[in-house]
């Protein structure tokens, strides 16, 4: 029988995985932006294995939501980063701070 | 171990070492592909979880589309692959230790003296001809319609947005548009005019015996 807390410590390792590739990789957007698609299935994981662990499936249902938030997020996010390149002839993180004054 | 639970781990630790693949390989496609592993391995996790509809989405809508356009972005855009990594190695001891510092914190708070099956009790195990899509269907129609009308809306949005801003207009003189408008409003007239004149009438070439004479 698999635990709750075994679902749980899987979604967090999931996470601090790509909470790590977000720190580690400070020169590549679309390894940051895969990164943050990783970040929201560990967080989904935890929905799903609350709903299971409740026997409610309102958790499963917030989880269909927030895959359809990341699909839109991610479609827009490409859009950006081939405007960004298009610009730039770069999608280094670190070419990209004109903002900093 | 049951047989459940060796599936769990296995599933769990394929998509654990595809993530930290996917974090440290160089080339973007490759890390894309370890992505998509990472999501078919959580997808069998959310199944052991009977939460069959939402890991059969996760891999028809993650890495049928989102990802396939991830790969597509990828091989479009000319990356310099030698640059990639730099700083990985400078950022790697501090990102190491307060990645370990809250793995440790989140194991605190939910190992299984919080979370263990003694605390939470065995889950309730739906029998085989149990339909999970049935239950989310009948909760989403329902009691969340508002919410499904909104995520509709949320899409289509989220196609406007990805139309306008990746739209090139480039300036006319450098590439010829089609002008729609124009060419409706183009009339037979404009491009020829008929005209009234006399038949032309050609002499005749005379024989060529009678010049000889």
């Amino acid at each position: 029988m698999i635990a709750l807390s075994d679902y749980l410590i899987f979604g967090a390792i999931l996470f601090i995985i790509s909470m790590a590739g977000i720190f580690l990789n400070r020169k590549n957007v679309i390894v940051l932006l895969m990164a943050i698609e990783l970040l929201l299935l560990a967080v989904n994981t935890n929905l799903v294995a609350f709903s299971h662990f409740h026997n409610d499936v309102t958790g499963q249902i917030f989880v269909f939501f927030i895959l359809t938030v990341a699909a839109a997020e991610a479609a827009i996010g490409l859009a950006i980063i081939v405007l960004v390149f298009r610009k730039r002839k770069s999608i280094n993180v670190d070419d990209l701070g004109t903002l900093k004054g | 171990m049951t047989f459940e639970l060796f599936i769990f781990y296995f599933l769990a630790g394929v998509a654990c070492i595809s993530g930290v693949m996917m974090i440290t390989i160089k080339d973007p496609v490759k890390a894309a592909l370890w992505l998509v592993l990472a999501f078919i391995a959580t997808a069998g996790v959310w199944i052991t979880a009977q939460a069959e509809f939402l890991g059969l989405v996760l891999i028809l809508v993650y890495v049928g589309a989102v990802m396939v356009l991830f790969l597509f972005v990828v091989m479009m855009l000319d990356i310099n692959l030698s640059i990639i990594k730099e700083g990985f190695t400078q950022y790697l001891p501090i990102g190491t230790m307060v990645v370990l510092s809250i793995a440790a914190m989140m194991y605190m708070v939910l190992g299984p003296e919080n979370f263990g099956l003694e605390v939470t009790g065995a889950p309730v195990m739906h029998p085989a001809d149990y339909s999970n899509t049935k239950a989310i269907g009948l909760q989403l129609y329902t009691v969340h319609a508002y919410a499904f009308i909104l995520a509709a809306v949320l899409l289509l949005l989220g196609i406007v947005a990805a139309i306008a801003l990746s739209l090139r207009r480039r300036p006319t003189g450098e590439v010829l548009y089609q002008d729609i408008d124009k060419q409706v409003k183009t009339q037979a007239s404009d491009r020829f005019k008929m005209v009234k004149m006399k038949s032309e009438f050609e002499e005749p070439i005379k024989p060529k015996e009678e010049e000889d004479k």
